[in-house]
């Protein structure tokens, strides 16, 4: 059995005017990749802010290594779970680095403000997100992709075994997406770091996820391997979406092919989409 | 705020300018019946129609002016306000900012301090100060060569605006006549003023209120980002010339009648983004009809306080009573940061 | 801001700061200068050199006398004053996240305000700032109704923790209320309360003595510390609530303690000087700028300030006929040199 690293116990969450979850139990393994997908709406953010003690639930715990999260130091947490939220303010006159370096933080203090340690682990960051040649520039000049990367970068710095992202793809290209999920891959494998992402590409986060939990009306409707999780029934039952799920070429993975409405009772056949070309141009 | 009125209201954002609307006439209602000498509304009615009754002369000789400019005043400065966060994109922006009403304030004082103290030079004087300290703002403003970030502006402004107050300030304190015509200016008062006196103000702040119409969907742009907006097709430039026109004449014709009256154009946008939402097309006329409704009941209120020569002005009236219902309000209500 | 990486040495590592620090050290020579003008400056001057060794105490007893008695406690007043001001309007920008935020909308200078008009209309008689009369009663008075004013604004915005917004909204409407109350009490006093307390309000050095300055050193020893250690947080807290806690920062209790330090500077200011016009706004916008820094520097804009005070009050002594209140100029000098600061095409510029 693994530990569980994060966990929500019967946990009910929600903002002022609405409940999103009640009694909601969750626990993410050590060491995995563990990516929330839904519909828009469906507390995926939620979720992970309540895992990132964003957000306190009005009933019920959220246990970090099985502690409840409420009780530890803001500080004590930070140094355990890294969280970038969706929309974070973007300071003015501020370089690339200082903004990464402010992910070293939780690590310092008044006796201890910096360290060879913390320029070692900024420049490192840096580079893994393939900021190294941006590194001098401000955050209010970089394009929207390259100011994703630098939020990561903070992220990273803050070297964490435990790190939450909410929808850490947005505003990128699809390479750049690519290049932000394997660098995710990749510090999982490097560090053993637990992961929990929010998502909405649903054919990525099966590629790269080892886990997927699908939330819908208020709880969980799906978890687990992503063969299991992205069927066509989940799909149009969670998600409102028609589509086929085939094997991804590429990786083995699910992917999900959307079907257009007319053709839904219906395969699409080559020839037809042929045509279709044909009468287009 | 009661939450079924709310509830009407959120329900589409035209309910709320129904709303207000009728708030409008019952304040309208209050201030011709209202005072020292309460007139039953009936009795009002009838002087209306007929103004050689015997209350003809108390309604029609400083009821009715009161009345119109506590409405002008009111709606002048609550769309100021809109226009002047919506150009500016912070919470805190006050008409005041452009410096129109110092600039106001110190042509004023200037005139006492020469010796122009009557009704119609100080009118004057007035709109001349507003127009020429908000020209100075934009130009400032406009030397920063950004046009596109809002901040060089509102610091213009808060420059502009403390360095005119420091000559009042010089002046008041060296002079026993313009500090005498200053500390009854300061406060605000709706009192005093005769119906054709209004009509120059009155055609400035319709050309205002124009202008800030015109400028709404540039607003509803600008506050997307001025990246977003100028990739739907805004010229800055323009937007930026016609909102402060707007700002200008509306507070201008305002601070003119009535003195340089803050806190409405501050808090009417933030009430009214909270009952029609942010667009400016609808925020625009509910802003302004909240700053008429609120003048109106503040003035009801300090001629009902205190009659005649201890009337409190409403200036005092609407910081204090203002400012107490804008706390309740903001404490009860979600707020959206902007 | 440069990018290089830390100062190591050795035992101890600074992040590296270099135009912050020449830009605080300018400051600190900027402040100590002024410092000098003024007690050289006024009716019967005194040579740089004479001042220095007088505070030394080798001068003649003539320039003891000035310096001792009459100079350095105006001088040290302005340069306190100046020091709190600029410190608390640092502060209150920064976590307020917006430049046009200054200390009032916390509701202490409105309070005081409040305060110490209501001791000279409803107290008082035709009377002059600082008069020993009433010396000790309006800055008591001031003190209490800025704290109290201050209390009040952040429990009505209390809401399971303050939320900075909900704040500075709240902290505006009672800052209206107040206003009204003192607009009130002025339009029905006489016109020599009316004189008074507008030189009050307009803010004044003359007649402070040491009485005022001594409150005044002791805040700033004792809120110095702690708003330098609430640096590292209020850099975090540009972030945004949200990344704040993910990154370790106790947002409520970092706010409080920024706050609080904000509140009390102005209030021990306020109190000795009156609210002095525009100091707490201009101070950071101009230290920022210099520094070109993501926030307002928290010393270079207490520097800044007290420069700015510690000029206008020479320049309100001096330069014209009559002494005028140094709230008078501190406006006519900061104002000019922000707007030309504004002016020279400056790209990092999104606050």
């Amino acid at each position: 059995m693994t530990t569980s690293t994060l966990a929500a116990e019967r946990v009910t969450l929600g903002y002022d005017s609405h409940l999103v979850f009640t009694d909601l139990n969750v626990s993410i393994a050590e060491g995995s990749v563990t990516t929330l997908i839904g519909a828009n709406g469906c507390g995926k953010s939620t979720l992970l802010k309540a895992f990132g003690r964003l957000l306190p639930p009005s009933a019920g715990a959220v246990r970090l290594c099985g502690e409840p999260i409420r009780e530890l130091s803001a500080r004590a947490v930070a140094r355990q779970l890294a969280i970038l939220p969706q929309r974070p303010l973007t300071p003015a006159a501020t370089t690339v680095r200082d903004l990464v370096m402010r992910g070293r933080h939780p690590h310092q203090s008044l006796l201890r403000p910096w360290s060879r340690e913390d320029a070692a682990l900024v420049d490192q960051a840096i580079e893994a997100t393939g900021m190294t040649e941006l590194a001098d520039r401000d955050v209010n000049e970089l394009s929207g992709g390259q100011l994703q990367r630098a939020w990561i970068a903070l992220v990273l710095a803050q070297n964490t075994p435990v790190i939450l992202l909410d929808e850490p793809t947005t505003f990128l290209d699809l390479s750049h997406q690519l290049e932000v999920l394997r660098l995710v891959r990749a510090i999982n494998a490097r560090q053993g770091s637990t992961i929990v992402m929010v998502l909405h590409d649903l054919s990525l986060a099966a590629r790269y996820s080892d886990r997927l939990i699908v939330l819908h009306q208020g709880r969980v409707f799906a978890d687990g391997e992503p063969w299991e999780v992205i069927t066509p029934e989940v799909l149009a039952t969670a998600f409102g979406l028609e589509a086929l799920v085939i094997p991804d070429p590429a990786s083995g993975r699910p992917l999900v092919v959307p079907l257009e409405p007319a053709e839904s009772s219906e395969r699409p056949s080559a020839v037809r989409s042929q045509t279709q070309v044909q009468q287009a141009s | 705020m009661s939450s079924p009125v709310l509830a009407v209201v959120r329900r589409s954002p035209v309910n709320g300018i129904a709303v207000l609307g009728l708030a409008l006439l019952l304040g309208v209602l209050a201030s011709l019946t209202l005072g020292s000498n309460p007139i039953p509304p009936a009795q009002v009615v009838q002087a209306l129609i007929d103004p050689a009754r015997d209350t003809g002369a108390v309604v029609w000789g400083s009821r009715v002016p009161r009345t119109l400019m506590g409405i002008l005043v009111g709606f002048s400065l609550g769309i100021a306000g809109a226009v002047m966060q919506g150009q500016t994109g912070n919470p805190l922006a006050d008409p005041g900012l452009f410096g129109v009403s110092s600039g106001a304030s110190l042509a004023v004082v200037l005139g006492a301090y020469l010796g122009f103290s009557s009704m119609t030079a100080s009118l004057f004087l007035a709109m001349a100060g507003a127009l020429i300290a908000s020209v100075l703002v934009f130009t400032i403003a406009t030397l920063s060569r950004d046009l596109a970030n809002p901040v060089p502006l509102a610091i213009a402004g808060t420059a502009v605006t403390a360095l005119l107050n420091s000559v009042i300030s010089f002046l008041v304190l060296t002079n026993q006549s313009s500090l005498e015509a200053y500390r009854v200016w300061v406060v605000g008062s709706l009192s005093g003023r005769e119906l054709d006196g209004l009509f120059p103000a009155f055609v400035l702040a319709s050309v205002g209120v124009g202008l800030a119409l015109a400028n709404a969907r540039s607003l509803n742009s600008l506050t997307l980002g001025t990246e977003l907006a100028q990739g739907l097709g805004e010229s800055l430039w323009r937007a930026r010339l016609v909102g402060l026109g707007a700002i200008t004449l509306t507070t201008a014709s305002a601070v003119a009648l009535a003195g340089p009256i803050g806190f409405i154009g501050l808090t009417a946008p933030h009430i009214g983004r909270a009952l029609v939402g942010g667009n400016h097309v609808r925020l625009l006329p509910a802003s302004g009809l909240i700053g008429a409704v609120t003048l109106l009941v503040c003035d009801a209120v300090g001629r009902v306080i205190g009659g005649g020569q201890a009337e409190v002005p409403v200036g005092v009236v609407l910081a204090t009573l203002g400012g107490i219902a804008f706390v309740a309000i903001v404490r009860r209500t979600k707020l959206a940061a902007m | 801001m440069s990018g290089r990486q830390g100062v190591d040495l050795g035992f101890i590592a600074l992040p590296w700061r270099a135009r912050l620090l020449l830009v605080t050290l300018a400051c600190v020579a900027v402040v100590v200068t002024a410092f000098t003008f003024g007690i050289a400056a006024g009716s019967s001057r005194i040579g740089v050199g004479d001042v220095w060794t007088t505070l030394l105490g080798a001068g003649s007893r003539a320039f003891e006398f000035i310096v001792f008695e009459l100079r350095l406690p105006r001088a040290s007043a302005g340069l306190a004053v100046g020091l709190c001001l600029g410190m608390a309007g640092a502060l209150t920008q920064t976590f307020s996240r917006n430049p046009l935020a200054t200390p009032d909308i916390l509701g202490v200078t409105a309070g005081a305000s409040a305060g110490a008009v209501s001791a000279i209309v409803i107290g008082g008689g035709g009377y002059s700032v600082g008069a020993s009369l009433l010396g000790v009663g309006i800055p008591v008075v001031a003190t209490i109704g800025g704290l109290l004013a201050a209390a009040l604004v952040y429990g009505l915005s209390w809401r399971q923790g303050v939320d900075s917004f909900r704040l500075i909204l709240i902290g505006i409407g009672v800052t209206a209320i107040l206003g009204g109350l003192t607009s009130f009490l002025l339009v029905r006093a006489q016109l020599t309360q009316v004189s008074a307390a507008t030189q009050w309000l307009v803010g004044s050095l003359s007649g402070v003595s040491w009485a005022s300055v001594w409150p005044m050193l002791v805040v700033l020893a004792v809120v110095t510390p702690i708003a330098l250690s609430q640096s590292a947080p209020l850099e975090i807290n540009q972030l945004g609530d949200e990344f704040s806690t993910g990154l370790g920062v106790a947002v409520q209790r970092h706010r409080l303690a920024v706050i609080v330090a904000a509140v009390v500077l102005t209030s021990a200011a306020v109190s000795a000087a009156g609210p002095v016009e525009f100091v707490a706004f201009v101070a950071p916008q101009v230290a920022r700028r210099l520094a070109r820094s993501s926030r307002p520097p928290l010393l270079a804009s207490a520097l800044v300030g007290a420069a700015l005070v510690m000029v206008a009050d020479v320049a309100a002594r001096v330069a014209f006929g009559t002494e005028i209140p140094v709230g008078v100029v501190t406006a006519l000098i900061g104002a000019p040199y922000l707007i030309w600061l504004i002016t020279r095409k400056n790209r990092e510029e999104h606050l």
